[in-house]
């Protein structure tokens, strides 16, 4: 029984970590140490320094461009990711796409989506949620008919992260109506957002920003060649993909970057007041969310130990996803505390890059409580934690 | 990075499943922990045989070299039996002062017996007003040409009632409080001037209060240095919390597994009532407290092992979520087994009551969050 990394493991991490020493470009490092938004150039630049590296394809397997790492290696990166506070990659091509697309998708599929997914040309975007069919996902009722070689699409898709920024969707979308279980029927297709009779409106979250997005589809024409895998099979499809989403929300590395920070803060004084680290009842809280968050990681590391192992992750991605998002909302509660009064402006364009008037609060505090209201989302998006349970209930507890 | 066990520990773990399995049912349990004593001294033999005394000690002490990795091994498995013969008190507690400060001599007439399982001993680390807190030690020893004489008080000392030699921390000096000036004194039960009132606890064991009144023992009851005890005490608490929070997990994962059974087969309304979804997600949230302290239980053990820095948080960290998750699973499971569940019939309603116990023993979770808190 050990957690020791092996001399190879140990030379990666040497090599990871001097990557974002020496190649996360500064200006970006300095927005995101003062919590300033990125706008999507740079999020596409660091994306393609990635690429650069090798480093685009985390899970991805070798012959498609990945990376091939071990789960070891995987959880180093992490690590090293979130140490370094470098921004998270954008997750619709790279993370969920991708891995469909090589695992579902025909040859020609592969070599015409693939390559500008890992190289971050092409911006993707999730279509899977409706106004109707939220939690209750296969009730969708966006359709695809097939008329000669074409599939005409009909329906609004919901909570479309950044699609005001995409280029491609993936949607699931029902192709057949007559089917005994209204999981079956549903297909997994691709789909450009220029097509005409495709429209996008902004949805604004309760922070002000307009995060997600309603997409509308009118008599859209989708080539028969966009489907991915077999029609009526994309609910299958769609599971796996969501699978690795919950694992990645899980967002461990990410959390205790940030609790490692807040203790850090936690020694200071800020604007003349006295340490929170005085204060037994902030301090009692974080010590108690870092137990959980301790455990979590534990949790994580137990499953990367079986997936080494050959076992694939299952519906206990689940439990990492429940867990996960209640510690990175508790985290984010704490960092609003911590900042007190300063945790009230609503000045959102202060944190825009060209911002130039002058600033309320020191660094990010003032985005804390605008952090805390935004990522209530965690728990609801990815199937809401209540979805997990019952996944769980039924999946592992057999219930 | 691997979490599984080595040969070693494998053939121990299946030694003790094995054994609970077939000699070790709950009915067998409820018989012995009704004894006067609380205990089988054949079950406690046949623990000694099969090489589990010795499981924490070095092969120069007669020992198997297991260290804390092994101690989890053994508790997590006694505590899913439920198991209530002394092998915190006997092999944690007081044979963790004995390995640390027993010179050979009194290894010989204390440790060895005690390994053989021809002894009984218990380690008495807790004052009335003392609390959680090891190095509030009132009992004072003052020299008397080549004795001691020992007076005070001892509370919930475990296994002190059946023991032939207790552990007793005293005061040679320095003020109420500090942790310099503990000496650690072996004192046969026979002697004269110790009185036992020995008790049974709500989780079916046995403690006793002791009273020594001008207790003579000879210089040679004297373990390691005088003044310097508090180190080996501390330590061997510290081992004894990482034991019982093995027993913990052991006991929520026993609690879980329980209730996931029962209302899988309890029908109510014409349905098993483990179809309503109010139970479920409950179930669910204790399926995810057990992960989780399994998951912190093994960082703490490792942590420890490694002799790292914060060994000493790590076994605050795994004690305050077993006080809080590992309680919530004992009322949670206790009120899905409804009426049943708080009837002294039902083993889960004896699983939730050791569950308390340990929640309180060597320190609640407040107490163990505090020292994280700094």
């Amino acid at each position: 029984m050990h957690v020791t990394f092996s001399e190879q493991e140990l030379a990666f991490q040497s090599e990871v970590r001097a990557f974002f020493r020496d190649e996360y470009p500064e200006d970006i490092r300095r927005k995101r140490a003062s919590g300033i938004d990125l706008p999507p150039e740079d999020q596409v630049r660091w994306q393609q320094l990635l690429h650069a590296k090798g480093y685009a394809g985390v899970n991805w397997p070798v012959e498609y461009g990945g990376t091939g790492w071990s789960p070891v290696q995987k959880y180093i990166y992490a690590t090293e990711e979130a140490n370094a506070n470098a921004p998270m990659v954008v997750p619709f091509g790279l993370s969920m796409v991708g891995p469909v697309i090589y695992t579902f998708g025909n040859e020609q599929q592969k070599e015409r989506f693939l390559p500008d997914i890992l190289a971050s040309r092409v911006w993707w975007c999730q279509g899977y949620s409706e106004p109707g069919a939220g939690s209750d996902l296969a009730s969708l009722k966006t359709r695809a008919d097939l008329v000669g070689d074409h599939f005409v699409v009909n329906g609004t898709k919901t909570w479309t992260t950044l699609g005001q920024h995409a280029d491609w969707i993936f949607c699931l979308v029902r192709t057949n109506t007559e089917v005994s279980r209204r999981q079956e029927g549903i297909s997994f297709l691709l789909i450009d957002m220029k097509t005409p009779g495709v429209t996008v409106t902004p949805i604004i979250l309760l922070d002000g920003v307009p995060e997600v997005n309603e997409v509308h589809f009118d008599n859209v024409e989708v080539p028969v060649e966009n489907l991915v895998g077999e029609e009526g099979k994309g609910w299958t499809y769609g599971k796996v993909l969501l699978q690795h989403e919950r694992t990645n929300i899980a967002g461990v590395a990410r959390s205790r970057y940030r609790a490692k920070r807040l203790r850090e803060e936690a020694g200071r004084s800020a604007h003349g007041a006295a340490p929170l680290r005085e204060d037994r009842n902030f301090m009692r809280r974080l010590a108690a969310l870092e137990v959980e968050l301790k455990a979590l990681e534990y949790t994580e590391l137990r499953t990367l130990a079986a997936v080494s192992a050959g076992k694939a992750p299952g519906p206990e991605s689940s439990i990492l996803k429940i867990k996960g998002t209640e510690i990175q909302q508790a985290l984010d509660t704490l960092y609003m505390r911590a900042a007190g009064y300063y945790a009230l402006p609503f000045v959102p364009e202060q944190f825009e890059a060209d911002f130039t008037g002058t600033r309320v609060g020191e660094g990010s505090e003032a985005r804390t409580a605008l952090r805390y209201f935004n990522f209530r989302k965690a728990s609801i998006y990815g199937g809401s934690n209540e979805i997990q349970k019952n996944i769980i209930a039924k999946h592992v507890l057999g219930l | 990075m691997d979490f599984s066990l080595n040969e070693v520990q494998m053939m121990l773990a299946e030694s003790i499943e094995k054994f609970i399995a077939n000699d070790y049912n709950f009915d067998t349990r409820q018989k012995i922990a009704a004894t006067p004593t609380g205990f089988d001294t054949g079950v406690w033999s046949t623990f000694a045989e099969l090489g589990w005394t010795a499981v924490p000690f070095s092969e120069a002490d007669g020992g198997f070299d297991g260290g804390v990795e092994e101690i989890m091994v053994v508790m997590q498995r006694f505590g899913q039996g439920l198991v209530v013969e002394p092998y915190l008190a006997n092999v944690i507690l007081a044979g963790g002062v004995l390995k640390r400060l027993a010179n050979d001599a009194q290894k010989e007439q204390w440790l060895q017996p005690m390994i053989a399982g021809e002894l009984q001993t218990a380690l008495a680390f807790a004052e009335p007003q003392s609390r959680y807190e090891l190095a509030d030690v009132v009992t004072s020893a003052r020299a008397d040409g080549d004795n001691w004489i020992i007076d005070g008080h001892k509370t919930y000392v475990l296994n002190g009632g059946t023991a032939d030699l207790l552990i007793v921390p005293a005061r040679t000096s320095g003020e109420a409080g500090a942790s310099d000036g503990i000496s650690l004194f072996a004192v046969a039960t026979d002697s004269d001037g110790v009185t036992r009132n020995a008790y049974a606890t709500v989780d079916g064991l046995r403690a006793a209060e002791v009273q020594l009144e001008g207790v003579r023992v000879p210089a040679a009851a004297l373990l390691g240095d005088l003044n310097g005890g508090f180190a080996a005490l501390e330590a061997a608490v510290d081992e004894a919390t990482l034991a019982v929070c093995a027993e913990a997990v052991g006991i929520m994962r026993t609690l879980t597994d329980k209730t996931v059974a029962f209302t899988k087969s309890r029908v109510q309304f014409g349905v098993p009532i483990a179809s309503f979804q109010a139970l479920q997600h409950r179930m669910v949230d204790m399926l995810t407290a057990c992960e989780q302290a399994q998951s912190l239980l093994l960082w703490a053990v490792m942590r420890y092992a490694s002799g790292a820095g914060d060994a000493r948080a790590a076994v605050s960290s795994i004690k305050y979520l077993v006080g809080t998750s590992g309680q919530t699973i004992g009322e949670e499971a206790v009120q899905m087994h409804g009426g049943m569940g708080v009837t002294w019939d039902l083993d889960v309603a004896h699983y939730f009551k050791r569950l308390t116990a340990i929640s309180m023993l060597f320190g609640d979770a407040d107490w163990h969050l505090d020292r994280l808190a700094t």
